[in-house]
């Protein structure tokens, strides 16, 4: 095999994701596969994918602070820069990427027709936006510091403060959709979807971290937030050259 | 490989019951923040091969409809050829995008695809794989993205040879993978997520 020729992703580590029941998350109980999943090498048809292009990608689509604003007005709540770098398992810089986010306001309301919570919707604020990453795997965006809310699993259970993020990798076997959390959020032990996931080192990598160096100051907070893509299977060569 | 070059993958979490907002805002009532929601250009009138509709509803455990899932598709052009760089047979269908996102209805749960057949693509070993959708299927309640795989009912003679539908045991399951003949041009396909028809998922 060349080295250039495609030699497949990687399987997932199901023990690092999350099983698909996850007893004390309700809504897994009868949404749940029980068979085993087919195990099988990936063919063209996973290790092919849509591009996504600049060009469909408008101007404000990375500022949720005003993509859904007004002229003259923002988002209530307190502005963050949300960046990182997607990256695959073998460390490589993923760009051109599409991710999508979503999010609650700051009252911790969804703009949704199947919302239900109290907290007031802002007229301000649509909760959803994009960006492809940079040449070297970087992305950004700004928003609002999403706010913790109730939801109906227990009988008192809150989500802690989350943004929604959609992954596309240069493969369909890469598609990947995940949550960030906020470090500090004394909610996120608490919260049966992240502790689905049954690894501590694990859910770790889902916490953004305050990032002081890339926050503009007297204007917004940053998080940082660096994830990992399915990566590929390495092409073994039987004489390795010098150096690698 | 060594293992500490190997970094792990994020792990998923669902999409949640909102996962419209960030991928299909327009349908689900944000408008003016995109112009179009992602994955709408599937086809269009200059698209060459057979169209072809698939609907379908997702079923729970207890054979509830699904009302809140998100289904991406990704298949080949009607020549068997992915509009992807790593496609090197060839120049897919400019007219052709590959990818759509649909939703399921709120009040019904049934989804519709509008496409065109696909044609057929190698398996890695040369051999040919049936003409197939592939589905990446998200929804609150699902902790990691569920792939399966559309395939013809009426496409009995590439079914048998598919390398994949042969690696489903007990076979009588690969049928669950089949969309069935249901009207001119248009098929049937349910997803059942337990139960005793509970579709094949693939770890793939």
């Amino acid at each position: 095999m060349s080295s250039d020729q495609p030699s497949g992703y990687l399987p997932r580590d199901r023990a690092w994701h999350p099983p698909a029941l996850a007893p004390d998350y309700k809504s897994s109980r009868l949404r749940s596969p029980r068979k085993p999943l087919l195990i099988l090498p990936t063919t063209l048809s996973e290790e092919s994918g849509p591009v996504f292009g600049h060009d469909v990608i408008g101007p404000r689509d990375d500022d949720l602070i005003h993509n859904h604003a007004a002229d003259g007005y923002s988002a209530l709540g307190p502005r963050i820069l949300v960046h990182g770098q997607l990256r695959d398992q073998s460390g490589r810089a993923v760009p051109n990427a599409l991710i999508e986010v979503w999010q609650a306001n700051a009252a911790g309301r969804y703009r949704h027709p199947n919302e239900t919570y109290i907290a007031p919707l802002d007229p301000n604020f649509g909760g959803c936006g994009r960006c492809l990453t940079d040449a070297d795997g970087y992305y950004r965006f700004l928003s609002i510091q999403p706010a913790p809310y109730p939801w109906p699993n227990g009988p008192n259970s809150w989500r802690p403060a989350h943004i929604h993020f959609s992954l596309f990798g240069e493969a369909f076997a890469q598609r990947l959709i995940t949550q960030m959390y906020f470090e500090g959020d004394p909610l996120i032990p608490l919260c049966p979807i992240v502790n689905a996931i049954p690894r501590e080192d694990a859910i770790d990598t889902l916490i953004a971290r305050l990032d002081m160096d890339a926050a503009l100051p007297m204007d917004m907070l940053a998080w940082r937030f660096d994830l990992t893509l399915r990566g590929r299977a390495q092409t073994y060569f039987e004489n390795r050259p010098e150096g690698l | 490989m060594a293992d500490e070059d190997t970094r792990h993958e994020s792990p998923s979490q669902t999409a949640g019951p909102y996962v419209h907002i960030g991928c299909l805002p327009n349908w689900s009532g944000i408008a003016g923040v995109y112009a179009e929601d992602p994955g709408s250009r599937l086809i269009n009138a200059d698209t060459r091969g057979e169209r072809v509709s698939v609907t379908g509803r997702i079923f729970d455990g207890d054979g509830a409809p699904v009302l809140d899932a998100v289904i991406e598709i990704w298949q080949a052009d009607a020549a068997g050829l992915y509009p992807s760089p790593v496609e090197t047979r060839g120049t897919a269908d400019p007219n052709f995008g590959g990818w759509a996102r649909i939703a399921t209805a709120f009040d019904s749960g049934e989804f519709r695809l509008d496409t065109i057949r696909p044609g057929r693509v190698p398996y890695p070993d040369g051999r040919l794989q049936a003409p197939h959708i592939n589905c990446w299927i998200v929804a609150r309640g699902i902790n990691v993205g569920l792939q399966t795989r559309v395939y013809f009912a009426d496409e009995a003679d590439a079914n048998v040879e598919d390398p994949v539908l042969a690696a489903i045991e007990p076979r009588a399951r690969a049928d669950t993978l089949l969309a069935r003949p249901d009207g001119e041009g248009s098929f049937r396909f349910d997803i059942h997520l337990q139960g005793e028809h509970e579709t094949v998922f693939f770890d793939i």
